[in-house]
């Protein structure tokens, strides 16, 4: 089997637990991300997510293990490892416009300044912001379009991978919906590989291609890898009438209710840690193998 | 409500100037300075009249304050005023009179608003007059004071926005000068001047080092902390950016920590600005420190007040341009 596009190979990280010993978060975590998918991490609070996103965008160190993204091992944070964080992280004193070319202009050293603000105005309309929205300083915006501002600045580097801690952890339901909506449109034209942290199992559901699920810490194992079997395009009011939703659904619930406590704990016995995949799929016809984002053989339930 | 505001404020600051300046010249306003005249009746007057003392020794002896029973007594020597001034004057002759120096009216030495006002005319309208070293127009004046201070100032802002980049970004720099910023910044810049003098000789130099001295350390502070506050996820997106250590300090560092760094150098330039005035005191020469001691010396009080007006307002259009720095800078989260 050929290696994936992001492949994580014997991860490792502890942390001093300040009482004089170690805290092992994770250990010999083995997984991979194949090129162009979706794919989302899901698991309680402190269980590591966090931690393993900052070691994929290069900003923080692992214990020991590697990451290799196209065969080379990623070491310190690259243009090519795009991230969104939860904070949106836009410098503030920059306006939204500002916030994009500041990205694009590092990317592209060599663009004019013209190219560089049309394509960042380029993506600021992707997510919805055109006009003179795109003039003011994040602290005149709402907490929606500020992320929408840094999701643009993501996109428009065309990063191999984007990374995002919980984007829309901080937005209320309504906006979320919107957002996640923009999110896919703007990943379906982009073929992007994007490795999402939530902790929302219906947008888990709705935005991947495949979802990776952890047990508590510490000593966290990224325990399952469950395919959703589920065709695109999706649609947030019509996925729950696709008969894969609520099957996948009540799997991930009993995971994250039930499973994630039972399983936590366990010391490695020295050997690698790979998620079990799982696969769901109640729908007709017979199954395929289906590539994320092209599914043209399934029955699309979106419209 | 704001506009009615802003005119309220200004109606109510016109008021105390008003005010204030009723106070001062009611308190300093004397129509004629020296000894307060007595008035004689004309009983009185003509009882004098009688004994033979002129009409006109009788009014200039009245006006310096001599009383009518000492009057009496002149009147009863028999003497012209001439002889009596001939004679050594009137005490010598052993008659207790007021004495001429003695007990102005109050505030009578302390200059009227209208001499203030007629000092400050004459000051705007030929500022940069030139008539010998020690007297030249406060405009001269006020310049050589801001050049120290710009040049002193200056060269701090070079040594201390520097020097606390790197305290703030590093904690070891941090550690390992932070006993001498605790140690040094508290010392009065005035302490500095005998080492300044002793060592650079130069009054000139050493009043410029002395602004050096005082300016740093607010501004080395203020940048240090800003600088070590700025958030880390602002430079995690200048790290996911691949930019580097340069790059970062200037197009995210130095933004995010602009506003605390601006008022920084807002603290230093107000110090800066009151300790020119005293290091000039003590150095002499020129500048409107020297302009302040040096008609105090000369009893100038007038000319003393003006130059201390000039001063503050000097200080105020500092302070308003760092002012106004500090709102381009300023950014809300
Ligand atoms: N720098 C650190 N030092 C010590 N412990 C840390 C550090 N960063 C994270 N941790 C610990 O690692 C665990 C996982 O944290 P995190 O990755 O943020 O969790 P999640 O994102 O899944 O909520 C937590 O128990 C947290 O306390
Ligand atoms: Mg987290």
């Amino acid at each position: 089997m050929a290696k994936p596009f992001l492949s994580i190979e014997r991860l490792t990280q502890q942390f001093p637990d300040g009482a004089g010993g170690t805290l092992t978060v994770f250990e010999n975590a083995t997984f991979g991300v194949e090129k162009g998918e979706f794919v989302c991490i899901l698991g309680h609070s402190g269980c590591g997510k966090s931690t393993i996103m900052n070691i994929l965008a290069g900003l923080a160190e692992p214990t020991s293990g590697v990451v290799k993204m196209d065969g080379f091992e990623v070491s310190g944070p690259s243009l090519d490892r795009g991230v969104v964080f939860q904070n949106y992280s836009l410098l503030p004193w920059l306006s939204a416009l500002k916030n994009v070319t500041f990205g694009v202009a590092a990317r592209h050293k060599d663009w004019s300044k013209t190219q560089v603000e049309e394509h960042a105005r380029k993506y600021l309309a992707q997510v919805g912001l055109e006009g003179d929205v795109v003039n003011r300083k994040p602290s005149q915006l709402s907490g929606g379009m500020r992320q929408r501002v840094s999701i643009a600045r993501a996109f428009a580097n065309q990063p191999k991978l984007l990374l995002l801690d919980e984007p829309f952890g901080a937005l209320d339901a309504l906006t979320r919906g919107t957002i996640q909506e923009e999110l896919i449109k703007v990943w379906s034209q982009t073929e992007q590989t994007v490795f999402m942290i939530t902790h929302d199992i219906d947008e888990a559901i709705l935005l991947s291609d495949r979802i990776l699920l952890m047990t508590n810490g510490p000593m966290a194992r990224v325990a399952e890898s469950v395919e959703i079997t589920i065709p695109r395009p999706r649609n947030r009011t019509e996925i729950v009438e696709h008969p894969n939703y609520y099957a996948i659904r009540n799997h991930l619930v009993q995971f994250l209710g039930q499973r994630s406590k039972e399983l936590a704990g366990q010391p490695s016995s020295g050997d690698d840690h790979r998620p079990e995949t799982v696969r769901i799929d109640n729908s007709e016809p017979a199954p395929e193998e289906s590539e994320p984002a092209v599914v043209p053989t399934l029955r699309a339930v979106g419209d | 409500m704001i506009r009615s505001l802003d005119l309220r404020s200004a109606m109510l600051s016109l008021l105390i100037l008003v005010a204030g300046l009723f106070i001062w010249h009611a308190t300093t306003h004397v129509p004629d300075t020296g000894p307060v005249g007595v008035v004689l009746s004309a009983d009185q007057e003509q009882a004098l009249l009688a004994k033979n003392m002129g009409a006109e020794d009788i009014a200039y002896y009245a006006s310096q304050g001599v009383e009518f029973p000492q009057l009496d007594q002149i009147a009863g020597l028999g003497l012209s005023r001439e002889m009596i001034d001939m004679a050594g004057g009137i005490r010598a002759l052993g008659i207790s009179v007021p004495d001429e120096n003695s007990a102005p009216a109050p505030g009578s030495l302390f200059p009227s608003p209208a001499q203030i006002g007629v000092e400050l005319w004459a000051t705007i309208t030929d500022p940069f007059y030139v008539a010998g070293t020690n007297d030249m127009g406060y405009g001269i004046q006020i310049g050589y004071s801001l050049l120290r201070v710009i040049i002193g100032y200056t060269l701090a802002a070079a040594v201390a926005i520097p020097l606390g980049f790197l305290i703030g970004m590093s904690p070891l720099a941090y550690r390992a000068l932070d006993p001498y910023i605790q140690v040094l910044k508290p010392i009065s810049p005035l302490a500095w001047m005998p080492i300044a003098l002793f060592t650079i000789g130069d009054s000139e130099l050493s009043s410029i080092f002395v602004i050096f001295i005082c300016s740093v350390w607010p501004m080395l502070t203020n940048t240090a902390f800003g600088v070590a506050s700025v958030r880390s996820d602002w430079i995690n997106v200048a790290r996911t950016h691949e930019l580097g250590s340069l790059k970062t300090a200037i197009t995210v560092i130095l933004p995010a920590a602009a506003p605390t760094i601006i008022t920084g150098m807002r603290i230093s330039i107000g110090i800066a600005w009151l300790v020119i005035v005293a290091a000039e005191m003590l150095v002499g020469g020129t500048g409107i420190g020297y302009v302040v001691w040096n008609e105090w010396n000369g009893l100038r009080l007038d000319r003393m007040i003006v130059a201390i007006l000039l001063i503050g307002v000097m200080g105020m259009l500092l302070d308003t341009l760092f002012a106004r720095l500090q709102r381009a800078v300023s950014y809300t989260e």
